[in-house]
């Protein structure tokens, strides 16, 4: 049977009951960046600690990706014939705004300001057949 | 501290080159710049150069001369060819030398760029999720913009119809053919909002200006172009800037803004004294956002601008003459020089068809690039 891994354990851990992302949080000012990182952006100090971030937030800005993303680095269809455009946005989590891919890809139903939760979509099978995982934040409504 | 002038300038064609090695389009440039100043390379006490991918910039003295200048060479995304000029003005400034040359110049491989910046830095999770695209994020921040300002899509396709005549009366520029507004509407939809036709392509090109001291000037040339500004930005906290895994809560500028201010400063001049501008659009969306952060105007203000055509050659405030990057294409380490070497041809009125009309005095650069650097120029007669 297929069994799912992260992308990067370090990015998205899948080791718990469900998926979280991990970022640093800053001992200093408490600002937060994701993914986990050595310095801080806001008061340059150096004191980080690895936290998970939440899995709830609001679409902050959106765009659908409308063609293949050269492979590599992209780890998904890049076969023009199959491709799926896909949504990409930044969601604004409790701690930072995360870039993200998103599961909705209609314009007409993406919009700034709706609830969105961590989700995770498949990108492609390693060679022992394990499914490779990202993660993506789905409307509200849709996963539950 | 010396003030700069430019006496020369050269330019190798942007656009598909087979035959021809990035470096040997900006030798073409270097040597164009010259004679267009009237000096040999020999002459040449120092150079700045800029390239991503098509070598290193130094290696081009194996073409030109081995004459043991100093050459520096200079790496800044989108925003090389500024950091370029900026490092070359420095130097004239400091009175390290008196004259020098900033030279930029690339090749590209087809289709979207693929940052390699993330390579080794265990970054490799972000391409391989389907982001690290500069289109996304482009396309991102101009959707949000038009939401926030009530910019039509109809603008984005104004912007681009205007860049494809400007660049049909630009003998330098890659895309000569004029398009239309419907065409560029139909076009393949890359990344919501934008199509196809409202985006620049990566390119080839080269570009060289020759500085010197301006109290020097007179050698060379009788119409000196005198370097008002030239600044560069990195990005402060809470901007939101190109390939970014994440952003923090709270908004601040971005390097546009602060870029722009300085420049302003440094030049003793304001927005309103500007004759013509040459504004980052990687997109269409990029040159009506910048507009706003390069304080031209109000944010939201350019729906109306562009109904009225305030930005044609013949507007109020004519934006990319020669076409832009979405005319031109955009080699990297070229793509900010370009839009100086534009702004001289306007200033010494040697424009031809695209010539800004009533004598303009002052001219103003912006370029952008990953991961979010601002570099502009103001120049004047």
């Amino acid at each position: 049977m297929s069994h799912q891994i992260s992308i990067n354990e370090n990015v998205l851990d899948l080791s718990g009951s469900e998926p979280r992302l991990l970022g640093s949080r800053c001992r200093g000012c408490g600002n937060h960046t994701f993914p986990i990182q050595s310095g801080c952006v806001k008061c340059s100090g150096s004191d980080m600690e690895t936290v998970k971030l939440g899995t709830r937030g609001e679409l902050w800005a959106w765009t659908v990706q409308g063609f293949p993303p050269k492979s590599p680095p992209y780890l998904g269809e890049i076969d023009p014939q199959k491709f799926i455009p896909y949504g990409v946005g930044y969601v604004s989590l409790p701690e930072v705004k995360v870039e993200a891919r998103l599961t909705e890809s209609q314009p007409s139903r993406l919009v700034s300001g709706m609830t969105m939760v961590l989700t995770l979509v498949p990108l492609a099978k390693d060679e022992a057949g394990n499914e490779i995982m990202t993660f993506a934040f789905a409307p509200v409504g849709e996963k539950e | 501290m010396n003030d700069v002038a430019i006496v020369g300038i050269g330019m190798h064609p942007f656009g598909r080159h087979e035959v021809l090695s990035g470096m040997e389009q900006g030798a073409i440039a270097v040597r164009r710049a010259c004679a267009d100043a009237g000096v040999a390379w020999p002459d040449i006490e120092f150079a700045v150069g800029g390239s991503r991918d098509a070598g290193l910039p130094d290696r081009m003295v194996s073409m030109l001369g081995l004459t043991g200048l100093q050459f520096t060479n200079v790496i800044n995304g989108c925003a090389t060819g500024g950091s370029a000029l900026s490092t070359a003005c420095n130097t004239i400034k400091a009175g390290a030398c008196d004259l020098g040359i900033a030279l930029g110049f690339d090749k590209h491989a087809r289709g979207a760029f693929v940052p390699s910046t993330q390579q080794g830095e265990g970054r490799d999770w972000y391409g391989a999720s389907g982001m690290s695209l500069t289109t996304q994020f482009f396309a991102m921040k101009i959707n949000r913009y038009m939401e926030q300002y009530g910019i039509s899509q109809r603008s984005l396709a104004r912007v681009a119809a205007k860049a494809s005549r400007n660049g049909a009366k630009n003998p330098m520029a890659w895309r000569r053919s004029e398009i239309s507004e419907a065409k560029i509407l139909e076009s393949q939809m890359l990344s919501y909002p934008l199509t196809q036709y409202m985006f620049c392509s990566p390119g080839e090109g080269g570009v060289a200006l020759v500085l010197c001291r301006s109290d020097q000037a007179h050698r060379y040339t009788r119409r000196p172009i005198f370097l008002k500004a030239s600044v560069v930005r990195s990005r402060r906290f809470g901007s939101f800037e190109v390939l970014a895994p994440s952003l923090a809560l709270e908004e601040g500028n971005g390097p546009t803004i602060e870029a722009s201010k300085a420049a302003f400063e440094e030049a003793g001049v304001g927005p309103q004294d500007i004759s013509v501008a040459q504004l980052q659009d990687t997109e269409a969306g990029a040159e009506i956002m910048h507009m706003a952060e390069n304080g031209f105007c109000a944010d939201g203000q350019q729906e109306e601008m562009l109904q009225r055509g305030e930005t044609e050659i013949g507007g109020r405030f004519p934006v990319n003459t020669d076409g832009g990057c979405i005319a031109n294409g955009e080699p990297v380490g070229a793509s900010g020089l370009r839009q100086v070497y534009e702004n001289v041809l306007q200033l010494r009125g040697d424009a031809g068809p695209r010539q800004v009309p009533g004598d303009p005095k002052v001219a103003y650069t912006h370029v952008y690039g990953s991961p979010g650097i601002s570099g502009i120029t103001i120049l004047s007669r």
